[in-house]
């Protein structure tokens, strides 16, 4: 556990390898290698770490490792007017909520690794080799994020995700659509960054210290902001500004669907297991600063639930595969946020966990579903697929499953913990929830129908030779080829068929953590544990609180974790936010029900009869409309903010031609002008003046010249004459 | 009675003439000729002032005079000598060489 900081060390040591040596001289085989290698060296680690980590006691689970100082001691001011210390270190914390971050990151990571060797195969080397040290970069940066003890080291997390995810949602940079995507993500995350910089500024100004514990310590006991807007609720409101931008929140979402251009494996990866969710964690993490601020709280939980709505509804109607699944990500980040802003932070890290493992999953199956339809991803061109890809169908179907909230499947648990923690809330929320639900099911089983039932509606292929059409027998056989030939070059498609074992392995894994990792989250009522929740709760509470004693924690952090609800002792305590056991069970069969509803209706709209959801779509056409165009929101900002900077921009370029530039050229032309006056002066004046003193002799010498005769006798005559005057001068005036 | 009037009157035409000999004549050796004439103008004035001071030392003026006077001659005349070697004249319109 004193060596964490490997952890994210070793994917970065990887990143390094292939981006400065395997683009140049790294075989593919190599290239993937050594980033499967390194994810699976910090995987290994982080597992040893987690269960030591298991194996303290409760109250002892928090491990802070200090590499070394970064930023040396500065004073600063505060803002009560003493100076504190401003310093830095490298140091990285292990406790219950970075724990289980750090399993996902590395263990789908991992997972995902091993399905980009099959999924990239056809990139060409130096590509290949590029792809995996973004990849490896990305998880070194998101490693830090999730471990780093204060508020620095995890910004550098942050914005080193931003740019791997940038980096590799323009990973395609021929394509103009690939790199504006990228830009766009960049400068959306700009903004939720410029949040989060100044939440970070104002909590220094405040508390005179950025480490985490550190932080959550001084504001445990702080009153709760109930009554107003203050210093508390600025800060967490700036936060949250921050985790709208990474986690695609309203307003800041526009971003996640256009990320979809990038290859499947980092949508999986990035857009909906990790990166995106690096801004639940950070709620989660500032967790006794949330509760502190029941303002910001609210609006954590409203933008949570409209986000969820607002994307499950678009999420409806989008015929490319990836885009649904990206708006169902946002939607499930949606339904994240909802449980931060009601209170339920473990609820929340929960249902990030279980979203993790299904929606990565979906993820690869819809990327194993392209790769099938050689790049096709318009569901209208699919259908049947079942036959073609079993393993790829079977998985999709546990995916899909689980995000439905069918039990046991894991989402079950974690979605239910989230509405029935919102039912206590608010009832308005929870209504609002249960729709999303709904939804949910239906578009994803809507997804599954377009994709693999009904008929084959795609492009038809050559009848080949062997068993291309009749897979899975390749990957079976020659591991080597690694689904080599027959769909390697792609001359001839030979039809859809089922993914090298690289591909499906994954899959499989992935498939039995979305079934099984709810299970260590099972609500009391259904005599569980709720393991988990006891878990992080540590993470969540200021620490003076837990020493004090576990009441004392509840009522610090007004709602965070309800003892009352765990251990069914002291009721009546808090906000009297429990049910009975019937009221919690009749919840959960309620939103099963809506689950199961939804597929059932997607079923009869796309499989049985599929003509109703095109009349549906003719009657009701304005909504349709405007779902398929995602509610106008990017034409929106482009008609306001965008054009609106652009113009900002303009004005100030022609500013700067004109008064700048204008400015310069006037002062050059002054230069030239008074140079060119001085030049007058210079010729015609001084020269000038020169010229005539010599002219001047010259013309009279001409004159003068002529008495030098040479003569002696005009000389002589000259001396008589001169004589003469003199003599009568002297005679006239004596 | 010759009085002092007299001599300087005398002196004065004497001088005269000998510079509007010098002047006017273009002949080298007449010009040198006219400068004795002037020369001895101004011996005939040394000698009446000392005749009319009683006073010796205009007369032993005069007498070096008289020396200088034979002694521009010679060179006078040697310089006439070499200039006709070079010019074959002794026009003195033709000894301009001292000009601009």
């Amino acid at each position: 556990m004193d060596v964490i900081w490997l952890i994210p060390l070793l994917p970065g040591l990887g990143a390094a390898a292939n981006g400065l040596f395997g683009v140049r001289f790294f075989s593919k085989r190599t290239a993937g290698l050594v980033a499967c290698a390194s994810m699976a060296a910090a995987l290994l680690l982080s597992l040893v770490a987690f269960f030591e980590l298991l194996g303290l006691p409760a109250d002892a689970r928090e491990k802070t490792v200090t590499v070394t100082s970064w930023i040396p001691a500065i004073p600063l001011q505060l803002a009560n007017g003493t100076v504190g210390t401003f310093s830095i270190p490298w140091a990285f914390r292990l406790d219950p909520l970075s724990g289980v971050m750090i399993l996902v990151v590395t263990g789908i990571g991992f997972l995902i690794h091993v399905y980009s060797t099959g999924y990239m195969h056809e990139e060409p080397r130096g590509a290949y080799a590029r792809y995996f040290a973004y990849l490896n970069l990305f998880v070194f940066f998101m490693l830090m994020l999730v471990l780093g003890s204060n508020f620095v080291v995890m910004f550098v997390g942050w914005e080193g995700v931003g740019l791997c995810s940038y980096l590799l949602i323009g990973y395609y940079y021929e394509k103009k659509s690939a790199s504006d995507a990228g830009k766009k993500a960049f400068i959306v995350n700009r903004i939720g960054d410029w949040g989060f910089i100044l939440g970070i500024f104002l909590i220094y100004s405040v508390f005179g210290t950025l480490d985490f514990r550190a932080v959550a310590n001084a504001a445990g006991p702080m009153t709760t902001e109930a009554a107003g807007f203050g210093t508390l609720s600025l800060i967490t409101l700036l936060l949250f500004v921050g985790a709208t931008g990474k986690s695609a929140q309203i307003p800041l979402f526009v971003w996640l669907p256009d990320a979809m251009e990038g290859p499947t494996p980092v949508s999986a990866l990035i857009h909906a297991a990790t990166m995106v969710t690096a801004g639940v964690y950070m709620v989660g993490r500032n967790a006794v600063l949330f509760s502190h601020a029941p303002m910001t709280m609210e609006i954590v939980a409203i933008v949570g639930v409209a986000t969820a709505l607002m994307a499950a509804t678009i999420g409806l109607v989008q015929n490319d595969i990836k885009r649904a699944l990206a708006y169902s990500t946002v939607s499930q980040l949606g339904y994240m946020f909802l449980a931060m802003g009601v209170g339920a932070y473990a609820a929340g890290v929960f249902h990030l966990m279980t979203h993790a493992f299904f929606k990565a999953l979906l993820f690869l199956c819809s990327g194993s579903v392209i790769h099938a339809m050689a790049g096709q991803q318009d569901m209208r061109h699919m259908g049947g697929l079942k036959k073609y890809m079993p393993v790829t169908f079977l998985t999709m179907m546990v995916g899909t499953l689980a995000i439905a909230g069918i039990p046991p499947l894991s989402g079950f648990f974690s979605k239910d913990e989230i509405l029935y923690r919102t039912f206590l809330h608010s009832r308005i929320l929870w209504g609002l929830a249960v729709l999303t639900a709904l939804m949910t099911a239906f578009y994803m089983y809507r997804l599954m129908s377009m994709t693999f039932f009904g008929p084959y509606r795609g492009a038809p292929w050559e009848p080949a030779h062997a068993n291309a059409t009749n897979q899975p027998g390749h990957g079976g056989g020659n591991d080597a080829a690694r689904g080599g030939q027959d769909h390697g070059g792609h001359g001839t498609w030979h039809g859809p068929h089922e993914a090298p074992r690289s591909m499906t392995v994954p899959l499989m894994a992935l498939a039995v953590g979305a079934i099984i990792a709810g299970f260590v989250g099972v609500p009391q009522v259904l005599y569980g544990g709720n393991a988990i929740e006891h878990f992080l709760e540590p993470s969540f509470v200021a620490q003076t609180a837990v020493a004090a004693g576990h009441e004392r924690a509840a009522e610090a952090v007004a709602g965070a974790v309800d003892p009352a609800r765990e251990s069914g002792d002291t009721p009546g305590h808090g906000e009297g936010a429990h049910l009975p056991w019937y009221g919690e069970l009749g919840l959960m069969a309620f939103s099963v029900l809506l689950g199961v509803a939804g597929i059932a209706a997607a079923y009869r709209f796309y499989v049985r009869a599929p003509e109703i959801a095109d009349k549906l779509a003719e009657q009701w056409s304005g909504a349709h409309r405007v779902l398929s165009n995602k509610y106008y929101v990017d034409e929106i900002y482009g008609a306001t903010v965008v054009s609106g900077t652009l113009a900002a921009a303009r004005g100030l370029w022609v500013v700067d031609a004109r008064v700048v530039d204008g400015a310069v050229n006037g002062t050059g032309w002054v230069t030239i002008f008074s140079s060119w006056f001085s030049h007058l002066i210079d010729k015609y004046l001084v020269d000038g003046l020169v010229n005539f003193v010599g002219a001047a002799l010259e013309q009279s010498s001409f004159v003068l010249r002529r008495v030098q005769t040479g003569l002696i006798q005009n000389y002589a005559l000259a001396m008589l004459f001169g004589v003469f005057a003199f003599v009568s001068i002297y005679l006239l005036y004596r | 009675m010759i009085t002092q009037t007299h001599y300087l009157a005398l002196s004065a035409a004497l001088f005269f003439l000998g510079v509007i000999g010098v002047l006017t004549r273009r002949n080298i050796i007449i010009i040198l000729m006219s400068m004795e004439l002037m020369l001895n103008a101004v011996n005939i004035n040394l000698i009446a002032f000392s005749h009319q001071w009683q006073n010796i030392v205009g007369q032993v003026f005069a007498v070096f005079v008289i020396c200088v006077a034979a002694a521009e001659a010679a060179v006078g005349l040697g310089i006439i000598l070499a200039f006709y070697r070079n010019k074959e004249t002794v026009n003195i319109d033709e000894m301009s060489l001292m000009r601009w």
